[in-house]
């Protein structure tokens, strides 16, 4: 909300300048989000009087003034506006001066006549939109005046940021009241007399939903004069609001909603049928609002109609078919109190947000409706002239909100705030804030105003009184230490060291997006079941992510495009799959990708590419972080995206827990990807499963190493040679490695010669020969009977 | 005599003459070998007369004695230099930088939460996590955000056909946390939260970190304390806080805390405030027991104030140029 410094100074007396007012408003909750000197955009523009106005010879469109700055010399003019008449007060840029945009004004001739200088239009000097014709000043307006001094353009504009709590402060009253009780000044201002009726006509009112509007203040105001501007000051103090003058009828509820905090609505009563009905709408009732949209109504909605159907969406916007014109001579004023629950979330779910509905849906003050009628009355008459009718209430008195006594008790706010504030500092802060406070033996009981909605329970009141006191007055005190040691587990490792594991095999922590493109997320996973979100922020953030890969296949082909060769990625996150009862289950997986040469360039590495095994290396460092190499288990599997032939299922202890492999040549390509990319994803919850390390005794008796090579068939898995080998070679073994794999013409085709190294070992003495022949002949017994390996010669 | 006299000089000469350890032995056999010259002098010692024979004796081990040690000195000599060629020739280009792995690095926005995290375990808070698409209750109504209320309409939220959500802010873990555990607790909860907003300033996905305090005489002095503690521990240096009253539907009292930078301006860091009665309720815990605090910062803030980031959506182009930075 804008409010300019000048409007508050008919309120509240303050020597501040703009700057510190914001400061204070800020630090007492109304945070300001910009202070905006109002500079002049234009120079040397003086208010002006045409002294005489004649045609122009050579144009039509174009006429000749002579115009009286008060300097005694009258000045000749030329000016196309069609509003320019003789004796008319407006604004002349003059020769020398600059018009907003930086245009000059220089001596001319306009189809031969020389013009002085330029009157200029609201538009013309950056004041309005309205470019239809010159300024029209008072009558009483000096002439001579530097324009921007008289328009008093050395104010200040304060955009308060309004939390949703402080609707009482959404004008320039509420504002002004705030900084009166901040400085402990008396709030004065405009006073809303009332205004004689001089006939007796009123509109029949009926409240059918009491509860949503239970006060709706009204006035006819007949034969007011057409085609009025509102003078420059009104439509000035519109301007730095934010708000366009656009028609005296609107300006003047505009004003008054600025000034008091209470929306109106003027109707044109000519176009009215009959009365007004306040009531919720029917089903699917249309309306055609003021900015001309058609809305279709639903029954929660509160709608102001007349004999025929509704003409405005009550604290909302009025109807177009009600709408002032230029043309206007008979208005309906109204001002009403609308429920902030009958108001809230409709104007949003109808796409709309208006000046009226946040301040219905924050809370408007129950007692202004009366007040807002007279002052607009008053306003209104002023411009139009107008023969005002008698001021009407109908109201429900039951339904208007309560504002029932609040305890505070004095323990309670030392213990809430951790300090201690005297009962006379509390009682004063009360004064100043307008609530009426009464000393009871724990505290006070403390009746709010009628525009404080946000006080209802204690701790309300207490907020005020930190407020008020200032935050910055409450000291810091440190919590009385606990001194109980809390549960940590060795049985998990923690987190960061799986990731700091991965940073240090040279993978960099990526963050992507939780939501993902559909058709990227199918290419991937052609069998997921989308979880779409109802309203994404773009089409390609459309669906919650199945993995992190399609991500991170984004993140590495846009650092490719960026030129970097080498990329190695991986995230910590959630993955989302829909589960069997249609909800969602939420896993926490660690993901990762890995292209291009294997080591960063150097000076003396081969260039190979990075392959599958260097990427499962890194896995496996990862995955027996916890301690428990023997849990873990690769088998050949497939995944939709992934190469068929070099893709493993990752198992812990038997079960799936996630996948590594290069990915699919296809999608390699979709994603314009090398085909050598390679993707692992494994569960955080299984990774980092830790074993707490279990001692057992280091023989002193020498190990035995014996090497042994076996031909086995092609497709024989490694993983199963060594099981059947730990399963063989009795309690002795202390490790198996495969140390080399040969395929070539001295083996027979369609068969792998594995070179494996066993180290034997005993606890309580030194293997003999005989001892190590016998582990070695039992382990080539059984891989050849269960594996057809034999021995290779 | 004049013979032993030209047998050692001329042994001498040899010894000095030696190129090679091969060539200085051979000079050493050659002379004082079983065969050797100096050796033949000695067992030629039998043909003098036998008062001559002391005498002759002790000058001719006296010839080997000074044979044995210039032999011995030109092999110290020779090897010295040998491993001086060798050491000369083995000479490494030690500026080459080394081989193999050069780690990678950790987000910007891990390695901000790791510090936050590690920051608050030491003072007692327990790290809590919670689903990140939640329902309506959990993340507003529990928080004191009703239907309608306008606070809502500031959360952009994100929401899926039945009616859940994605978590606006990590606050519905101090619901689950206190419906789950109950009062004394004393928590934070970092994570991914979503607000349907994208410009220069805001991404549709960012990163917070709550924190719940719940106990017997919690109050906001409390609260100051503690923030100080951790703004000042976080940028590592002597802070100046402001707490500016504000609003947040589940504190009351609310305030926003700015941080006053070292070029001299506010800059907003967190919002906090005393857990409002109605959250408790709402959690199963009595206010009038219990009363507690709590605040919520944003990660990729916190990592921006302190690394000089200026652009957010830096944190998720996921540009190895910029995430280097961080490693």
């Amino acid at each position: 909300m804008k409010i300019s410094q000048s409007w508050l100074a008919d309120w509240v007396a303050l020597a501040q300048s703009g700057e510190a007012l914001a400061e204070q408003l800020t630090m007492a909750g109304l945070e300001v989000d910009a202070v905006t000197a109002l500079a002049p955009e234009f120079r040397g523009v003086v208010v002006a009087r045409v002294a005489e106005l004649s045609p122009h010879p050579d144009a039509d469109k174009l006429r000749v003034a002579q115009v009286d700055v008060g300097d005694g010399v009258l000045r000749q003019v030329v000016c196309g506006a069609p509003n320019a008449r003789a004796g008319m007060v407006s604004a002349l840029a003059t020769v020398g001066g600059v018009l907003p945009g930086g245009m000059k004004i220089r001596k001319a001739k306009l189809r031969g006549v020389v013009s002085e200088g330029m009157l200029c239009s609201a538009a013309e000097l950056g004041l309005d939109e309205d470019a239809s014709g010159i300024l029209e000043l008072p009558e009483d307006a000096p002439v001579g005046r530097e324009f921007a001094d008289w328009l008093g353009l050395d104010d200040t504009v304060i955009d308060v940021d309004l939390t949703p709590n402080r609707g009482d402060c959404f004008s320039v009253r509420g504002v002004a009241r705030e900084l009166a009780a901040l400085n402990d000044t008396p709030l004065t201002g405009p006073q809303c007399a009332s205004v004689a009726a001089t006939h007796e006509q009123t509109l029949g009112v009926t409240l059918e939903a009491p509860e949503a509007c239970a006060r709706f203040a009204g006035r006819v105001i007949r034969g007011i004069a057409p085609f009025r501007r509102s003078p420059t000051w009104l439509a000035e103090r519109l301007r730095r609001a934010g708000i366009r003058a656009i028609h005296p009828v609107v300006d003047v509820t505009n004003y008054v909603m600025l000034e008091l905090g209470q929306p109106l609505h003027g109707y044109d009563l000519a176009r009215l049928t009959g009365g007004i009905t306040v009531r919720l709408a029917a089903a699917g009732e249309p309306l055609v609002l003021l900015d001309g949209r058609e809305v279709t109504l639903a029954p929660d909605m509160l709608v102001i109609a007349d004999d025929r159907g509704p003409v405005g969406l009550a604290g909302i916007m009025g109807g177009d078919s009600t709408a002032v014109g230029e043309a206007t001579t008979e208005v309906f004023l109204e001002a009403a109190w609308f429920s902030p629950e009958a108001i809230a979330g409709r104007a949003r779910r109808l796409g709309l947000h208006t000046d009226a509905s946040v301040r219905f849906e924050r809370g408007v003050d129950f007692a202004l409706p009366a007040q807002a009628i007279e002052r607009a009355t008053a306003l209104l008459m002023d411009i139009c002239g107008g023969e005002p009718g008698p001021l009407q209430i109908a109201e429900v008195p039951a339904h208007l909100p309560k504002r029932p006594a609040v305890t505070l008790r004095a323990a309670r706010l030392q213990a809430l705030l951790g300090t201690e504030i005297e009962a006379q500092v509390v009682e004063r802060i009360f004064a100043r804030l307008g609530l009426d406070a009464v000393a009871t033996p724990e505290g006070w009981s403390v009746t709010p105003p009628s525009q404080r909605y946000d006080l209802q329970i204690e701790v309300d009141l207490i907020e005020e009184v930190a407020r008020i006191y200032g935050y910055d007055r409450i000291p810091r005190r440190p919590e009385q230490a606990s001194t109980g040691i809390r549960p940590a587990t060795e049985s998990r490792t923690p987190e960061e060291r799986a990731r700091q594991l991965l940073v240090d095999r040279g993978y960099q922590e990526a963050v992507t997006y939780s939501f993902i493109d559909e058709k990227v997320q199918a290419a991937f996973f052609p069998d997921a079941v989308p979880i779409r979100l109802a309203n994404p922020i773009a089409a390609q953030m459309n669906v919650m992510r199945r993995s992190p890969w399609p991500g991170l296949a984004a993140a590495a082909r846009d650092n490719l495009s960026r030129q970097q060769a080498r990329v190695r990625l991986f995230e910590l996150g959630t993955q989302f799959e829909q589960d069997a009862e249609g909800g969602v289950e939420e896993r926490q997986v660690i993901a990762g990708l890995a292209l291009g040469p294997v080591w960063p360039l150097q000076w003396d590495a081969a260039g190979r590419r990075t392959d599958f095994y260097d990427v499962k290396g890194d896995l496996e460092a990862l995955l027996t972080l916890g301690n428990g190499a023997e849990r873990w288990s690769f088998e050949p599997g497939e995944q939709t995206a992934l190469h068929p032939g070099q893709s493993a299922v990752i198992l812990r202890d038997g079960a799936a827990v996630g996948h590594i492999g290069a990915l699919h040549p296809r999608l390699a390509a979709e994603l314009e990807l090398p085909v050598d990319t390679f993707v692992f994803v494994v569960e955080v919850a299984a990774a980092l499963g830790a074993r707490v390390p279990a001692y057992h005794g280091v023989s002193r008796y020498p190990a035995v190493h014996r090497d042994l090579a076996v031909v086995v068939d092609e497709a024989l898995p490694a993983e199963r040679l060594l099981a059947v080998v730990r399963a063989s070679a009795g309690p002795w073994l202390q490790s198996v490695e495969i140390f080399d794999i040969y395929r070539g013409d001295r083996i027979q085709t369609g068969c792998k010669s594995m070179a494996l190294s066993l180290i034997l070992q005993a606890p309580s003495r030194t293997l003999t020969d005989t001892d190590v022949e016998g582990v070695v002949g039992s382990v080539i017994d059984r891989l050849g009977s269960e594996l057809g390996a034999r021995i290779r010669d | 005599m004049d013979t032993l006299a030209e047998l050692l000089a001329q042994a001498l000469g040899a010894v000095e003459a030696s190129e090679s350890l091969t060539a200085l032995d051979e000079v050493r056999v050659r002379y004082l070998g079983k065969k050797g010259a100096l050796t033949a002098e000695l067992k030629g010692l039998g043909r003098l007369p036998p008062e001559a024979r002391p005498a002759a004796g002790q000058r001719i081990n006296e010839a080997k004695q000074q044979l044995a040690a210039a032999v011995e000195a030109r092999r110290e000599r020779l090897e010295a230099e040998a491993l001086e060629a060798a050491l000369a020739a083995e000479r490494l280009d030690v500026t080459l930088p080394g081989r193999g792995q050069r780690p990678g690095g950790l987000h910007p926005v891990t390695r901000t939460l790791q510090r936050v995290e590690s920051l608050f375990r030491h003072a007692g808070f327990e790290v809590r996590r919670g689903p990140e698409i939640e329902d309506d209750f959990h993340n507003f109504t529990a928080l004191n955000i009703p239907e309608n209320h306008p606070a809502r309409a500031m959360h952009d939220t994100f929401y899926f056909p039945d009616g859940r959500l994605l978590r606006t802010h990590t606050s519905p873990v101090q619901i689950r946390a206190m419906l789950d555990s109950g009062a004394p607790i004393r928590l934070i909860a970092p994570g991914r939260v979503y607000r349907c907003d994208s410009d220069q300033t805001h991404t549709p996905m960012f990163h917070q970190v709550e924190g719940l305090v719940v106990d017997r005489d919690i109050s906001f002095a409390n609260l100051k304390d503690v923030l100080y503690g951790f703004v000042a521990s976080f940028f590592e240096r002597e802070v100046q806080l402001r707490f500016r009253p504000s609003y947040f539907p589940f504190t009351e009292p609310s305030a926003e805390v700015d941080v006053l930078s070292e070029s001299g301006r506010w800059l907003e860091i967190l919002g906090c405030g005393m857990v409002h009665p109605n959250v408790l309720r709402n959690a199963g815990v009595d206010p009038e027991e219990f009363t507690g605090y709590a605040f919520g910062m944003g990660v990729e803030r916190l990592a921006m104030l302190r690394y000089g980031v200026d652009d957010l959506r830096m944190f998720f182009e996921n540009d190895l140029r910029f995430l280097r930075q961080f490693a």
